[in-house]
């Protein structure tokens, strides 16, 4: 491919123009790598949380054991919660984001393709942040979502919260402009003819996932801010002393909370929404039932928080109103169950790796929203609440729903990203271990918690008759780690021997698939035209889709493949930028000054010296004939 | 990257034509759709910027949002005092959001003078903009040393933690603002502040009206209704 045009040099640093190597990576705004930069970035702090459940899963495997201390205890809990939910699930969603959604939408790259870098630097150095914090006296350790006063300096001596606080901000922030980003680039950038009612699936789930952070984020940026004067300026938001409420940061945290097991949640919908198709050879059954339900799943999102402090003392009234509106949520929620099944129903089916977990997804996904809502009656979530019997219900939506929902993602799309053919035999084989691993892990939290055992606690004494089934779950853990080990071995091998994937290994259904694998820089040669649902699989079975309508005539031809195509250049600014914050959040968790303000010069410099920069341009050449 | 180029797309693209009216007349999109990476204007008809700064303001109403429901309901718990009562002072506290409501009036005559081409008088207006919300940080930090002299600090009671945090979050978002305009005006002496910048000059002036009616509900809030209520 031939690069024909050079952005003219302004401002104080030269535009990098490199493609390829090292700097190419660090300064690239293209959204596939982006994308990809996530999904290894993501993996990785997925292997760091897994192995800090594994070290707690064996603490508790025996009663009275010593492995860890319980103040050692108490930072694993937070460091893997928080891991987990911020530093590997989100960001896998985000590593599909980035990587599909100008490929679903027939686009070229997002709407800011800069912020984007910025946003993964920026959840990079977040997690770095969060993670450095073992090194320097001690991670956070008051839970993941940090209840006040546990948190508070006068109970809270160490820096571990200080690193909280600052780390999670990053990390909002990152996530605040992803969702501007995206929400921008569905708006305005999709092809012509791509209605929103012709939308993939998944792009609806993003949708609705981007609104979701837009709206929730600043509910804990504000709780966390609130908790950093406090902490730092001695203000008295949580300070009962002079009239504070600790509940106060409850009802922000939860405000935000529980839209966040949403936002962790949708994306896994909508990977499986297109799967399912897919793999039964019929489109989604219910189409716009399934938006719809999408929609208002977000919508509801916002009125249940306070399920999660029934046991607070808000009285009958509010209990009753937040029970009854979290079973609501149900609803939509079983109807997109019931529309994935009927997708299956009567479907041509072909068991990939990518459909099985697609249906580990279905089954486990259900068990954990029965679990729900067994929770969300408020008497009965009186017995439920902090103990394991929670614990079994967040782990089957978040791992039985979401992460085998992502693990679909990969094992479709993974063709698409590298080129090749994950393993199918090694894939089932995973996908086997795994399911077995993980009900063995976590169905025993349910008995566990109905006996009574409590969240969080490093040790129990042998008379209180928990071991038996917590060996067994210690036990389940490592057949888990073996399924996630298959996997990992699977993309090793695949990524070197594997089969050359092809354009259009599954024979799907939307736009990516008519492009290369991987994709071209610019995605595609030309825009698509898109005139029904299905765009790609319509074009390859025209008697079988009906087309909405006749795509329009021909008239002159596309001057861009012809001229060379446009697209933004790669710009040290993004890192640089994220680079400013983070010294400048550095300096707030050791209270340095000197460190805070370098960090705000850098940050406004940076900021000027974007804007100056401008978006830039390269022009390039497509290649080959399409 | 030639490597990425051996496997040829498939024949899935529409017909070729150009990204303009052909296509838009068939679909009905009226501007066309997201041609290349950075295309103004979308199938929405609004400018990508332009949309991602609602987009950001509507988060940001939120921000705000949870700092005014908190000021609320800690209103009147304060264990001790100063109280709002013995310290706010309504008549000079409207005189600076008088002042801020005339810079967001000189913003208006701004992009308006910058959207004719009009450069002088945008140059004019947008300095008149940044120095009128110089003017409201004034006010402010008059206010803040006189509370501090009378005995409020963020941490003496409840009222001073949220008064502090909520209006001095608000001047720290009117500061940026101040920077972000003079940023333009000294970009303006380079690069001028006509047409061509009348789209980056509104979009700075919809964080600062957004910002300007922030402090209406502040002060409506704040100040007005714990004296007057
Ligand atoms: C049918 C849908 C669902 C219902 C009715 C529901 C209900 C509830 C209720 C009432 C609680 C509070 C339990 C307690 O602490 O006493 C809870 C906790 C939780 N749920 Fe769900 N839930 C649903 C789906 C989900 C999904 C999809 C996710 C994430 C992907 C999720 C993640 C969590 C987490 C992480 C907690 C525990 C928070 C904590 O205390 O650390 N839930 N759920
Ligand atoms: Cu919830």
């Amino acid at each position: 491919m031939a690069v024909l045009e050079q952005p003219r040099q302004v401002g104080l640093l030269r535009r990098p123009t490199s493609l390829t190597g090292f700097w190419s990576w660090v300064t690239t705004v293209d959204h596939k790598r982006i994308g990809i930069l996530y999904f290894w970035t993501a993996f990785f702090f997925l292997l760091v949380g897994g192995i800090e459940a594994l070290v707690m899963r064996l603490q508790l495997a025996h009663p009275d054991l010593e492995l860890v201390t319980g103040d050692r205890f108490n930072e694993l809990v937070t460091m893997h919660g928080t891991t987990m939910i911020f530093l590997a699930v989100m960001p896998l969603s985000s590593a599909f984001f980035n990587y599909m959604l100008p490929l679903l939408i027939g686009a070229r790259d997002v709407a800011f393709p800069r912020l984007n870098a910025l946003s993964y630097w920026l959840y990079l150095f977040g997690g770095i942040l969060l993670n450095v914090s073992w090194l320097f006296g001690g991670a956070p350790n008051a839970g993941w979502f940090g209840y006040a006063p546990l948190t508070s300096s006068v109970y809270n001596l160490g820096r571990g919260i200080d690193f909280w606080i600052q780390g999670l901000q990053l990390l909002g922030v990152s996530s605040l402009i992803s969702a501007i980003n995206f929400i921008v680039t569905i708006f305005n950038m999709r092809a012509p003819g791509m209605s929103l009612m012709r939308m993939p699936v998944f792009v609806w789930n993003q949708l609705a996932t981007s609104f979701l952070l837009l709206f929730s984020l600043p509910a804990v940026t504000v709780a966390l801010i609130m908790l950093m004067f406090d902490r730092y300026f001695g203000a008295n938001f949580f300070n009962a002393a002079k009239g504070g409420d600790a509940i106060l940061w409850q009802h922000l945290f939860w405000v935000f909370g529980h839209p966040e097991v949403y936002i962790i949640i949708l994306p896994a919908m909508g990977i499986v929404s297109e799967v399912l198709p897919t793999f039964s050879r019929k489109p989604l059954f219910g189409y716009s039932a399934v938006v719809f339900s999408t929609a208002l799943i977000a919508f509801l999102a916002f009125g249940v928080w306070s399920h999660h402090m029934f046991t607070v003392g808000q009285g009958p009234v509010v209990n009753t109103v937040f029970a009854l509106t979290t079973m609501t949520i149900a609803i939509p929620t079983g109807v997109k169950i019931f529309n994935w099944l009927a997708t299956l129903w009567g479907g041509s089916i072909r068991f990939t790796t990518a459909l099985l977990y697609s249906l580990g997804f279905l089954s486990m996904f259900t068990i954990g929203g029965l679990s729900g809502v067994m929770h969300s009656a408020a008497a009965s979530n009186l017995q439920q609440h902090d103990t394991y019997f929670v614990v079994a219900h967040f782990h089957y939506v978040l791992i039985g729903g979401a992460l085998f929902g992502l693990f679909a993602g990969i094992y479709y799309w993974f063709p698409k990203m590298f080129g090749r053919m994950l393993d199918e035999r090694l894939g089932k084989w995973g996908f086997w271990v795994m399911l077995i691993g993980f009900n063995v892990t976590f169905f025993p939290f349910h008995f566990l918690g109905l006996l009574g055992m409590p969240r969080r606690i490093y040790t129990y004494p042998a008379e209180l008759g928990l071991a038996r089934w917590n060996l067994v779950s210690t036990i389940g853990a490592f057949i888990l780690s073996v399924g996630i080990l298959i996997f990992l071995v699977n993309v090793w091998k695949s990524l070197r021997y594997g089969e050359k994937a092809g354009p259009d290994p599954w024979d799907g259904r939307t736009l990516e698939w008519s492009i290369p694998s991987p994709p071209p820089v610019y995605n595609f040669r030309r825009i698509p035209y898109v005139h029904t649902r299905d765009p790609h699989w319509a074009r390859k079975y025209p008697h079988l889709a009906q087309a909405e309508e006749p795509p329009p005539a021909a008239t002159a031809a596309d001057s861009e493949a012809e001229h060379g195509i446009h697209l933004p250049s790669p710009s040290y600014m993004p890192i640089l930028l994220a680079l400013a914050i983070t010294v400048g959040a550095f300096g707030g968790v050791f209270r340095n000054v000197p460190l805070v303000a370098l960090g705000v010069v850098g940050t406004i410099v940076s900021v000027y010296l974007w804007s100056v920069e401008g978006e830039g341009g390269i022009v390039v050449e497509p290649e080959g004939d399409a | 990257m030639a490597e990425h180029h051996g496997t040829g797309g498939h024949a899935l693209q529409g017909p070729a034509r150009g990204p303009g009216a052909a296509q838009a007349l068939a679909v009905g999109h009226p501007q066309g759709a997201g041609h290349h990476a950075h295309s103004e204007v979308g199938v929405t008809g609004i400018d990508n910027r332009k949309l991602g700064m609602w987009l950001f303001l509507a988060s940001e109403c939120m921000f705000f949002g949870a700092f005014i429901v908190a000021y609320i309901a800690y209103q009147g718990k304060s264990l001790s005092g100063p109280t709002p009562e013995e310290l706010l002072n309504i008549p000079l506290t409207s005189l600076s959001t008088f002042v801020l409501l005339m810079s967001s009036l000189a913003m208006v005559l701004a992009v308006q003078a910058a959207q004719q081409d009009r450069q002088a008088d945008a140059r004019k207006w947008l300095l008149a903009t940044a120095l009128l919300g110089l003017g409201f940080l004034s006010f402010q930090a008059y206010e803040y040393t006189h509370f501090i002299h009378a005995g409020l600090t963020l941490s003496v009671n409840l009222f001073g933690t949220t008064f502090y945090t909520l209006t001095g979050l608000h001047g720290l978002h009117v500061t940026i603002g101040v920077g972000w305009l003079l940023a333009l005006f000294l970009r303006s002496l380079k690069v001028g502040l006509g047409r061509a910048q009348a789209l980056s000059l509104e979009l700075a002036g919809l964080y600062w009206h957004f910002v300007d009616v922030v402090w209406i509900v502040i002060f409506t809030l704040v100040y007005l209704m714990s004296v007057l209520g």
